[in-house]
């Protein structure tokens, strides 16, 4: 049983690893802003969501581990929004 | 063996690379934004230090607050009109700066490198002093904060209330009284209004955990105040709610009510305990949560007034 949940906490912090790199990767090559944003947004959220997904089941308590949801919650809430407020201000300077 | 030191050692080699960018950055807003991350890298470097309080207070003021105060600052020196480009000042005046900074680098260098084996530290005696007049507090930092160098810390938020009288000075005489300038212009979008509305309740709920939790572990009134100033922020730039009017006396009583309350808990020191700013021991953690409620009420009115800035005199208002 232990060995499952160390399992699942692996794969899931190493998959949340790689959607960073590959956030990462995209924010450094993308070629304008909007995908730029796209991919920071995207795989960033993804990212963070399995890697507090793979610390779930080594949290200490049940309140720890709300702890680690309402964290990735907060930082969904504000990179959308961030998200949406930096492409408006793109398109307006566009105009 | 532990992979702790390598990112020990990546961490402070990032500090400097940013610290760098942000020295040599050419473009303003580029440096505000070396500047903030600076500060969120620092944070981390805190929590390897084994300091969470520090940490905490380095990323919500450090870098959160300093840097909007920053970004909108940069704002309104971009909107003023470039000033003719003056002449190059002259080679003997460059090379006299040059110079001065060289000496100023040097001697805060030669103070930490010729410090005495072990360096002199208040930190033992600090320690004694909070665990005798701060009992029942569980947090080491907030019992020094509030009761080794009580004095030092009301001082520190006499220093935020004479900033923002700074900068309400500013002002023109005609604007004395009204509201600074709308945060953001010249109406708030919709993403803004949503993430007001989601994130200022939890976000409070957020701030005073962190105050009261405090008294116990990594927190206290200053990250607390910080993080409830950032929701004020937030709303008024959704324009949820109006700036207030500078005069308003709400506004003025909110602003000194944490020295104050403090002050006069440390003069009724003198007749309680014996001495200014001491407490009698078995009320000690009430009164410094009761104060420490009252400097988060000041912290939380006067970082937002640094960042709206002077008085505007549109007629509006």
């Amino acid at each position: 049983m232990i060995t499952l949940l160390n399992v699942f906490s692996i794969t899931a912090i190493s998959a949340g690893a790689f959607f960073f790199f590959a956030g990462t990767v995209g924010l450094l090559r993308f070629p304008d802003s909007l995908s730029r944003l796209h991919a920071l947004t995207k795989a960033d959220t993804l990212g963070l969501g399995l890697v507090a997904l793979g610390l779930l089941p080594r949290a200490d308590s049940a309140l720890s581990a709300l702890k680690l949801i309402v964290i990735w919650a907060l930082v969904l809430l504000s990179a959308a929004s961030t998200a949406q407020l930096i492409g408006r201000a793109l398109r307006q300077s566009r105009r | 063996m532990s992979i702790l030191p390598y990112i020990d050692i990546g961490l402070a080699l990032l500090v400097v690379g940013i610290a760098g960018t942000t020295i040599a950055a050419r473009d303003q807003f580029a440096a505000v934004v070396g500047y903030v991350a600076y500060g969120l890298l620092l944070a981390f470097v805190w929590i390897r230090l084994y300091a969470p309080d520090v940490a905490l207070t380095e990323a919500a003021v450090g870098s959160g607050v300093t840097g909007v105060l920053l970004i909108t600052a940069g704002k309104r020196l971009g909107a003023l009109k470039n000033p003719a480009p003056e002449a190059q000042p002259p080679l003997t005046l460059k090379l006299l700066i040059g110079v001065l900074a060289v000496l100023v680098a040097g001697a805060l260098g030669a103070a930490i490198l010729l410090l005495p084996d072990p360096p002199p530290s208040l930190a033992p005696e600090a320690a004694a002093a909070a665990d005798s007049a701060g009992a029942g507090l569980g947090n080491p930092i907030t019992a020094v904060l509030m009761s080794y160098r009580s004095f030092d810390t009301m001082l520190e938020k006499l220093v935020l209330i004479l900033a923002v009288v700074g900068v309400w000075s500013v002002g023109a005489d005609k604007a004395w009284g009204s509201a600074p300038a709308e945060l953001r212009q010249p109406k708030a979008t919709a993403p803004m209004v949503f993430l007001a509305q989601m994130l200022a309740p939890v976000g409070m709920l957020i701030g005073i955990h962190i105050f009261w939790t405090g008294a116990n572990a990594p927190g206290g009134a200053f990250q607390g105040g910080a993080l409830l100033a950032a929701m004020w922020m937030v709303i008024m730039m959704a324009q949820l709610a109006k700036l207030p009017r500078i005069d308003a006396q709400w506004l003025r009583v909110a602003l000194v009510s944490g020295p104050a309350v403090f002050l006069i808990f440390g003069l009724a020191g003198e007749v309680t305990a014996g001495s200014f700013f001491a407490y009698p021991h078995s009320l000690a953690k009430p009164i410094i949560l009761f104060i420490e409620a009252f400097m988060v009420l000041s912290i939380t009115a006067a970082l937002p007034m640094l960042v709206a800035g002077p008085p505007s005199e549109r007629p509006d208002r």
